[in-house]
């Protein structure tokens, strides 16, 4: 029997591993002591999990699954109030004609759309998540980061989505990280103690190799990030499903360690309803079906809730709707 | 309606893509002939549901097959310029590209293995193999072998790769020059049957494949005819010494594919999860019925407890049913007198010691069916570390250091292939050098590419196929 998963906690963490992240050496020599990853053995593995045929009944269920994991996102310099409200507003109902489709898990904004999102959302139950840390670069001075992070904590995030320090990364300044991260989690401190949820950006598409990728997750999976979330959207490639594959093995591999459950999230680039679907697949068989729940993961994502809803009404209907009988916001 | 389980709903491939005739005859000389032997049942080891009755060759049957294929040597295809020789091989490729679903549909059917195996490896390949040959054909003169063909030869395929068999040992004779009689085995001869019709949609002459079925008294009477220049045989170790025996002191050319016990090899500094993938894709793919299979796991004992547990998790999603199914990964056992001895086997590994591990699928009601199992605790003294099971069953070894990994890896009577994993280049170039196997694959198993030579050592037989080696059987400069 697997230990029942809890939440990560800073100190639970912190503690299990204060050996390990007490010095850049003691970390560097952890996460370079982690089993490699092979990329071939690993790209084709997640091309084989991406023919699964997933038909019927499982479709059904996979749509309204994703559906309900979509952190619906805008995070444009051209976000308006305006356009916030709409997207929220479709957050909570995503197909107005039809009242059993499920709401969205959150909608992602900049910090600055933060208090409009939650004015709409109130207690729908669907969450305002907001980057902060100088999204998308994270090139900003560390008390720069905090501030951003305080300011949409205030403005009522329910979810804070960081980015990791890549050039501190990639030099090897991996304390540096570690310690930005365990900043930043105090910083998602509420004043009545609780504290918003923290995901925590690798931006693979910069890391590159999966190596980095499952260093990084150790990494923020150790100082304490409730997510691990691959990318911003703003860089290329951005999810794909073998990094995805390498974030869910290691969330498996640290709940085996831990006991603790660590969430998931891909985004950018998935916008097609069968792409999504795979992505089930990957965490049902890699990570397991414990993590198929909108509190463990989620897709960052914008286009996809349109086709996400396109096939589900094709699976009550039996037929197609072109775009224009889906609402655009 | 939705439940809190991702359970994945039926998906069957659909059978209405292949025609199954109530009965089939001989392909000889271009045409269907009735056998003047006792014809058989072959059925669906998934079901157990007879699928047709198939006729078996005679001694009489095999002589007019042979006779065929000499007169269509002597008078059509020894002659024919490589280039139009080629041109019959690329549509041969291209056909089967053409008709692969239903290839791949029948071959499930008949054989029990995932459709999706069928579909992404057999197929494929097999075409790949006519296409490579088919390249060959007019460059003979370069292949360092001649270009001058041997004549008939006698071709017995197995039924772990039914299709994928018959092309590694079609194409190449025919690029050649050389005609062909194939048996294909007596549990699986229906895509054989359905190439013999391909032959006749690619306009194929007459005698130059001969495709005739029966067991192992028809195999005797096409190794042992006369008029045989070749024999090429893909099997049991047992049947090829009988065979090799059979050809001793005739002039008879043989290359012999035989069993296997692969040492797959894992160091502790390997990428583990691919290392697992890696086991699973060498034990299970087509229910373990692979000459190379990675039977024998050789794991670091720094790293054998989390190896055990990754891969028994693994092993747990693995799913087992209805070889149709595109979500299948384990399909059915090919034959009742296998399973009877896969089983005998793995119970004679838990007698002797070994802790007995199996991944807990549902087996079908009907049809012939035994789960994903590993033995552990397995030592080079148990028979199930020696004796090649040729089903879905792993045994687990453990060694210390690279020295007693290559000891242990070699220490076998057979030499087919190994795999070693490991993130470190050097150490995967000294075990590639130190490992007595025909095949070392490096952080991979199981790929097959028509490219690549492949053939045993010792008791995993001679000669080798695929490649520009495989032309060396098949042409008189290749002795």
């Amino acid at each position: 029997m697997p230990p029942s998963p809890t939440t990560a906690t800073a100190e639970g963490a912190a503690g299990q591993f204060s050996d390990v992240t007490r010095s850049d050496a003691s970390l560097r020599g952890f996460l370079h002591g982690l089993p490699g990853v092979d990329q071939v053995g690993a790209d084709a593995r997640a091309a084989a999990l991406g023919t699964r045929s997933i038909k019927t009944t499982a479709k059904a269920y996979a749509l309204d699954l994703a559906i309900r994991m979509v952190d619906l996102t805008t995070l444009e310099g051209q976000d308006t109030h305006g356009k916030v409200r709409a997207l929220a507003a479709k957050a909570m109902r995503p197909d107005p004609s039809d009242p059993t489709c499920p709401a969205t898990a959150a909608v992602c904004v900049y910090p600055d759309m933060v208090a409009t999102a939650k004015e709409v959302l109130g207690d729908s139950g669907v969450h305002v998540a907001a980057v902060a840390t100088a999204f998308p670069s994270g090139r900003a001075a560390l008390d720069i980061k905090l501030a951003d992070t305080r300011d949409a904590v205030e403005a009522g995030a329910d979810e804070i989505d960081m980015v990791i320090d890549r050039g501190a990364f990639l030099s090897g300044r991996y304390l540096q990280v570690f310690e930005e991260i365990v900043a930043v989690r105090e910083a998602c401190a509420r004043p009545d103690g609780s504290s918003a949820h923290l995901k925590v950006i690798f931006e693979t598409g910069e890391l590159q190799t999966y190596d980095n990728v499952r260093r990084a997750s150790w990494l923020a999976m150790m100082a304490g990030g409730h997510f691990i979330k691959t990318s911003t959207g703003k860089v290329q490639p951005a999810a794909t499903l073998p990094v995805t594959m390498v974030m869910l093995q290691a969330v498996r591999d640290f709940r085996e360690t831990t006991g603790q459950m660590v969430g998931v999230k891909p985004a950018g680039g998935i916008r097609t309803a069968k792409d999504a679907i795979k992505y089930l697949v990957l965490v049902n068989e890699v990570a397991g079906p414990d993590w198929l729940d909108p509190d463990w993961f989620r897709f960052g994502a914008s286009t996809l809730l349109n086709e996400l809803l396109m096939q589900r009404t094709k699976m009550t209907t039996g037929r197609y709707s072109g775009p224009d009988y889906f609402t655009l916001d | 309606m939705t439940s809190n389980v991702f359970e994945y709903a039926p998906a069957p491939e659909s059978r209405s893509i292949v025609d199954i005739k109530p009965s089939y005859g001989l392909f000889v000389d271009g045409e269907f002939v009735d056998g003047h032997g006792t014809s058989f049942k072959t059925i669906s080891p998934a079901t157990e549901e007879v699928l047709s009755e198939v006729a078996e060759a005679d001694q009489a049957d095999v002589d007019l097959a042979v006779k065929a294929a000499r007169r269509a040597h002597t008078r059509v295809w020894s002659r024919m310029p490589g280039r139009e020789r080629a041109k019959y091989l690329y549509r041969i490729a291209r056909i089967i590209q053409e008709r692969g679903r239903e290839l791949a549909v029948l071959e499930s059917i008949d054989n029990g293995k995932p459709i999706k195996e069928s579909r992404d490896v057999d197929v494929p390949v097999a075409a790949a193999h006519f296409f490579y040959y088919a390249g060959w054909a007019d460059k003979l003169e370069y292949s360092g072998y001649g270009d001058r063909s041997l004549g008939v030869a006698a071709q017995v395929i197995p039924w772990n790769f039914p299709l994928l068999m018959l092309a590694w040992k079609i194409a190449p004779a025919l690029a050649c020059g050389n005609t062909v009689v194939l048996k294909p085995a007596e549990t699986t001869p229906l895509t054989a049957l359905l190439f013999a019709e391909i032959c006749q949609q690619a306009d194929l002459p007459p005698g130059v494949v001969n495709i005739i079925t029966g067991a192992g008294a028809t195999g005797q009477a096409l190794v042992g005819h006369a008029d045989v220049d070749k024999v090429a045989f893909t099997g049991s170790t047992e049947v090829g010494k009988a065979i090799a025996r059979a050809v001793a002191g005739t002039d008879k050319r043989v290359t012999l594919e035989l069993g296997g016990k692969a040492a797959n090899i894992v160091f502790d500094d390997a990428p583990l999860d691919q290392a697992i993938e890696g086991i699973v894709d060498g034990i299970f793919f087509n229910q373990g019925h692979v000459c190379c299979a990675g039977s024998r796991l050789l794991v670091q004992e720094s790293v054998a407890e989390d190896v055990l547990d990754r891969l028994k998790r693994r092993m747990a999603t693995l799913r087992l049913g209805d070889p149709l199914d595109k979500n299948t990964d384990v399909g059915a056992i090919n034959s009742a007198e296998q399973l009877a001895r896969i089983r005998e086997l793995s119970d004679i590994g838990e007698a002797e010691g070994a802790g007995r591990w199996s991944a807990p699928c549902e087996l079908p009601a009907h049809g012939f069916w035994f789960p994903p199992t590993i033995f552990t605790g397995v030592t080079q003294a148990h028979r199930i570390a020696r004796e090649e099971v040729f089903g879905p069953v792993l045994s687990v070894l453990t060694f210390r250091t690279p020295a007693e990994a290559i000891e242990k890896a070699n220490n076998t009577p057979y030499g087919l292939s190994a795999g070693v994993w490991t993130d470190k280049g050097s150490l995967i170039l000294k075990m590639a050098g130190s490992l007595r196997a025909g095949v070392v694959w490096a952080n991979t198993f199981n790929k097959f590419d028509p490219t690549s030579p492949f053939g045993g050592y010792k008791e995993s037989g001679y000669g080798r196929e695929g490649g520009r080696h495989g032309l060396a059987g098949y042409l008189k400069g290749g002795e």
